[in-house]
This record gives structure tokens, C-alpha cells and sequence, in this order.
């Protein structure tokens, strides 16, 4: 079949050289080719370029200058603390997600997965509800639960007797970075969730029942079978979670403000980028800093994606069933 | 054979856990509706109980009303989605059918050139955007953010829909060929109308980062007209933020739309989700 199947298209090719230009096949990708292109590739391109110029504050026009910007975004110290701390930060957002999200999100997938469970359907809506929330929405409902004014969270708190352990803990300068990556993970812990519970439920039953028969039942089936199983799974949530957070911003805007407080101790790229861009306090906005911090984000999430594609995604075995 | 396995105390212990992270997702969503209709000071006292006969109030209700212009935003945020979404499909099926049912010179490159945008985001591109919008005067337009999460959108969209059209049966296609279809037929006739639940699929993946975004509104079109829901309501709630009544109504209103779309569509959602074309 296969063989045919070739034969057929070596055919259609021949036909197709001898036939006139098949216009039908430009007619079908020219609208998506050239929105894509347009509104996405060349402002990408065009941003790496811009990160090289900089404006003559004399005659307000543009000049090429190499890597100066690169320069004075590493080497000023002003600079170069402020991006080394919304790397920090944002590595530290990152990490949080993966630690808690990752762990909950299997354990609710492989709860969900257990085939005499009852009631399957309505905690999956429910536990995924959050995610399709705004991030406007979601910041500002943990900004008012954790507000101290409002008192929900301390009074929750005191009905447990633990009522010493509240603190304002948006508004501290230790606390803030982690409680932020956990809204983000209450936010999203859906989609690990139904990613994993997915992979779970297309593990086949003879495989299972293979495993059942060589005696490998409940905790070591689950750590011997199923999680290498979904191992693959697992990888693409984190280059997912890693793209995510790379480029997150609106949380952290909606919770602190495009200062990222409390001094700065939530700024992660996202947030440095767009004051770098548009400016705040009594400093200007600066396009060309803007777009040599969009580039390095750029970098890092390229790394990210090649690491993943080439050391990760390759290494780890990929089942066929 | 397995059911042994699965006792009684097992099983409320699984419920047990389920419910509690149950609460932990939900609860937060509830109480803000609730106390959206206490008056202050039940908000403030009681801010677990239901809303009684005494604490019921619709007072923020009405502040949001007087205030914002809510009803113009939700109509932007719903002329933004619906007309990316439709243009995300409609092109996205058209470029996959190209790269999926015709071998030309460059089909893999045009392939791999359209996937890049699934892992780049294109908010890093942001700088140039601006510039390229402020150039053909289409700040502060609705064409704007069209444009954007039309682009945003493609290239998972043609990946998904792809994978989808490679099942799409060759003898179909070809009986169509003989009877004299034209390749634009084919498509719309004879392919769109098999694909329809991958679109779905595509049309909810597309849907809720487009109603969600705050970067591209809050950059490209903040004025009062061209507002989004997700944008107003971040700059009420910014102005608001001592008026407890109107912030919690106010998230209220952005919250019960969404939470109704989902009720009615999350089996779609869900199924979508876990249907495989996104492993």
C-alpha cells in the first residue's frame, strides 16, 4: 500500500511539472503567509534590528550602533542590576510553577484517571475553571482575599487556630515573588492537569493488564509504568510553563502595578520590558533598550526550545502503540 | 478484577482529596460573587456568609453601571474574539490544506516557517508592532488587535488543523477531482465541513488567550472606545479600588459571562483538550 501510495504521488508530481503553475496552492497560503509575516515575523526581525540603533537625542533620528545597548543593559550598574534581578526573579517564578504544579497536577490527573471514580466529569470542570479566567480577574480576586483589610484570608486563618501565621504577604518584599508564582500555578494548574490525564487514560489496557499479571499493581505500577509513560507529557508542559513564564507579565502588572513592587522584588522580564518601553516615573521611555531586553528574552526562550527539542524531547523514549 | 483494589475507605480518601483542591479552585471565584451583593458592611463582617435578606445590595451593581462603560467594552472584546477566531480558521484551514494536501517545492520549509510562532511568543515583537500600527494610523482600532491575534493564532492553528486533514480520506478528494470539482471546492465542500470538530478545538484553544489578554489592548488600543473587557475592567478596578462594593461587582460582571460560556462549553473544551492533536 504504502509502495502505491508513492508510485501515485511520484505521478502527480510528474503531472504536476508538466501541468501550468497550480496557482490554487499560493491562492490557499497567501492570507495566513502574509498576515503571519507581516503583523508577526518582521516586527520579530525588525525588534532584534531596533535593539542594535539608537536615536541621536539632537536631530531625533535613528543611528546604528552596534552593541551599545547590549553594553549599557550589562555594563551600567543601574542596568545590569535591574535585568540580573528580573532574571532572578523571573527564574524563581518559573521554578515555583514547575515544583508545585507539576506534582498536583499528576497526582489530580492520576485521581481522576481511576476508572471507578465517581463524579469524574464535575471535578474536572471545577478544577479547571480558574484557567480560563483573565489574569485581571485572578490578580485581583487573591489581591482582595489576601488583603488585610478585607480580612478573609486572617479570619480563615484564626478558624484553624493558626491565625499568627497571616501576613500581608503581596505587599512584603520576601513573600511577594513566591505568592504571585502561586496564583499563577492556582491559575493554571488545569492545563498539567488534563495534559497528564490525558496521556494517563491512552496508556492502553494491555499494557496495564501486562503488568498486572507480572504483579505490578497500585503504587509501583503507577511509578514503574505510568509515569514513564508520561514522561513526554510532562516535558512538553514544562517548555510550555518555561515559554509561559518567560513572557509572563499580566499577573504581576494586575497584583503590583508596572512597578513590580514592593521595590521591585516581583519585577520579572516582562514587567522590566515594559517600563524600559513605555517609560514610568520621571524616566523616559526608551524603544531601543526595550527591544535589546526583547531580544535577550528572545534568546532565553530559544535556548529553552532547543534545549528541550534537541537534549530533552530526544531522550526521552517515545512509546508506540 | 481491579474494583477489589479499590475499598471504600480508599475511595472517600480519593473524593476527600478531589474535594479539597475542588474548594481551593472554586472557593475564591464564589466568594467574590457573593459578597458582590452584600452592602459594605456585611462584606466586612461577614464576608463568608451568603448575601440575607438584611446584607443583600445591588449597590455596586449600580456603581459599576453609572460608572463604566462596561456594555462597550464587552461588544469590543466580542468583535475582537469572534472576527480573530473566524479569520484564524478560515485562513488557518486554507494554509494547512495547501501544506497537507499538495507536495510543492518548499512545503516543509513553508511548514516549519509557519510552526515557529507556536513557541515564539509574539509579545516580544511588541516595539516593532507598535511602530508598524502607528505608521498605517491603526492605533486605537479594533483592526489592530484583530490583526495581531489573527497572527498570534495561525501557526497552532495550522499545525492542529493539518494533523487533522492527513485523515481526510484521498478517495473522497479525488472522486470530487473526477466529477470536476475545482480545488477551491474540494476545500470548502467537500473538506471544512469533515474538519468541523478540530475547528472547534481550535476555535477554544484561539478563543481564551485573545478574551484574556491585557498587553496588546493595554498597548494598542487603550483609548475609551476601543477598550477590551479585560482592559476596562483592570482600569476600573485600578480607580475603584476603595469602592468594595463596585471592585466586587465589577469582577462579578467580567467573571459570570465566562463562567456561563464554560459551563455550557466545557465538555467541548475538555474533550478538545485531551483529544490528542495537542500531545
Amino acid at each position: 500500500m504504502a509502495t502505491l501510495d508513492t508510485i501515485d504521488m511520484a505521478d502527480l508530481d510528474a503531472q504536476a511539472t508538466a501541468r501550468p503553475r497550480r496557482w490554487h496552492i499560493a491562492v490557499f497560503l497567501a492570507p495566513a503567509v502574509l498576515i503571519y509575516t507581516v503583523v508577526m515575523i518582521l516586527p520579530l526581525v525588525e525588534t532584534l534590528w531596533l535593539s542594535l540603533l539608537r536615536v541621536d537625542p539632537k536631530t531625533n533620528t535613528s543611528f546604528f550602533a552596534g552593541l551599545v545597548n547590549f553594553q549599557t543593559l550589562f555594563g551600567d550598574p543601574r542596568w545590569s542590576a535591574s535585568f540580573w534581578n528580573a532574571l532572578r526573579n523571573n527564574v524563581w517564578f518559573f521554578i515555583i510553577n514547575m515544583v508545585v504544579q507539576n506534582p498536583i497536577g499528576v497526582a489530580l490527573a492520576a485521581l481522576l484517571s481511576v476508572p471507578t471514580l465517581k463524579g469524574r466529569a464535575f471535578y474536572r470542570t471545577a478544577i479547571f475553571l480558574p484557567t480560563i479566567l483573565s489574569f485581571v480577574i485572578v490578580g485581583f480576586i487573591w489581591k482582595l482575599i489576601l488583603s488585610p483589610l478585607w480580612g478573609v484570608a486572617p479570619s480563615l486563618l484564626k478558624s484553624v487556630g493558626l491565625r499568627h501565621l497571616f501576613h500581608p504577604w503581596l505587599g512584603m518584599a520576601d513573600s511577594a515573588l513566591t505568592t504571585v508564582s502561586l496564583i499563577s500555578v492556582w491559575q493554571f494548574i488545569g492545563i498539567p492537569m488534563m495534559l497528564i490525564y490525558a496521556a494517563l487514560l491512552s496508556i492502553p489496557d494491555e499494557v496495564l493488564e501486562a503488568a498486572e499479571i507480572d504483579g505490578i499493581t497500585g503504587w509501583s505500577q503507577f511509578w514503574k509504568i505510568k509515569l514513564p509513560l508520561i514522561l513526554p507529557t510532562i516535558g512538553i508542559i514544562s517548555i510550555l510553563t518555561f515559554v509561559g513564564n518567560f513572557n509572563a507579565f499580566d499577573l504581576i502588572y494586575v497584583t503590583q502595578g508596572a512597578l513590580a513592587g514592593p521595590n521591585f522584588s516581583t519585577d520579572i522580564l516582562g514587567t522590566f520590558l515594559y517600563r524600559t518601553f513605555f517609560g514610568y516615573q520621571l524616566q523616559l521611555g526608551d524603544p531601543n533598550m526595550g527591544a535589546a531586553i526583547a531580544t535577550v528574552m528572545f534568546a532565553i526562550i530559544l535556548v529553552g526550545v532547543c534545549i528541550y527539542l534537541f537534549g530533552v524531547q530526544r531522550r526521552l523514549r517515545r512509546y508506540q502503540f | 478484577m481491579s474494583r477489589a483494589r479499590f475499598s471504600l475507605p480508599r475511595s472517600a480518601a480519593m473524593h476527600a482529596a478531589l474535594i479539597l483542591y475542588t474548594i481551593i479552585a472554586v472557593a475564591p471565584v464564589l466568594l467574590i460573587i457573593i459578597n458582590s451583593f452584600k452592602d459594605r458592611r456585611a462584606i466586612f463582617s461577614h464576608p463568608l456568609a451568603l448575601p440575607g435578606p438584611k446584607s443583600f445590595s445591588l449597590v455596586g451593581y449600580q456603581a459599576v453601571f453609572s460608572q463604566g462603560s462596561f456594555l462597550t467594552y464587552f461588544e469590543n472584546s466580542l468583535i475582537v474574539t469572534v472576527v480573530s477566531i473566524a479569520l484564524v480558521l478560515l485562513f488557518g484551514a486554507m494554509a494547512a490544506f495547501a501544506l497537507s494536501e499538495y507536495r510543492f517545492r518548499g512545503n516543509t520549509l513553508m511548514g516549519l516557517y509557519l510552526a515557529l510562532g507556536i513557541m515564539i511568543p509574539i509579545r516580544l515583537g511588541t516595539i516593532a508592532i507598535l511602530k508598524l500600527m502607528v505608521a498605517t494610523h491603526l492605533v486605537d482600532t479594533l483592526t489592530a488587535l484583530i490583526l495581531v491575534y489573527t497572527a498570534q493564532g495561525l501557526p497552532l492553528a495550522i499545525f492542529i488543523l493539518s494533523e487533522f486533514m492527513h485523515g481526510v480520506s484521498d478517495d473522497l478528494k479525488n472522486a470530487g477531482r473526477i466529477d470536476g470539482l475545482s480545488e477551491y471546492r474540494i476545500f470548502f465542500r467537500l473538506v471544512l465541513p469533515l474538519i468541523r470538530p478540530a475547528m472547534a478545538t481550535v476555535a477554544v484553544f484561539t478563543m481564551i488567550p485573545i478574551w484574556n489578554d491585557l498587553w496588546f489592548p493595554l498597548i494598542l488600543a487603550p483609548s475609551e472606545a476601543t477598550k477590551t473587557v479585560t482592559l476596562g475592567a483592570q482600569m476600573f478596578l485600578g480607580q475603584f479600588v476603595t469602592n468594595w462594593n463596585a471592585v466586587l461587582s465589577a469582577l462579578s460582571l467580567a467573571i459570570l459571562p465566562v463562567l456561563i460560556l464554560y459551563l455550557i462549553f466545557s465538555r467541548q473544551l475538555i474533550r478538545g483538550i485531551t483529544s490528542g492533536a495537542v500531545k
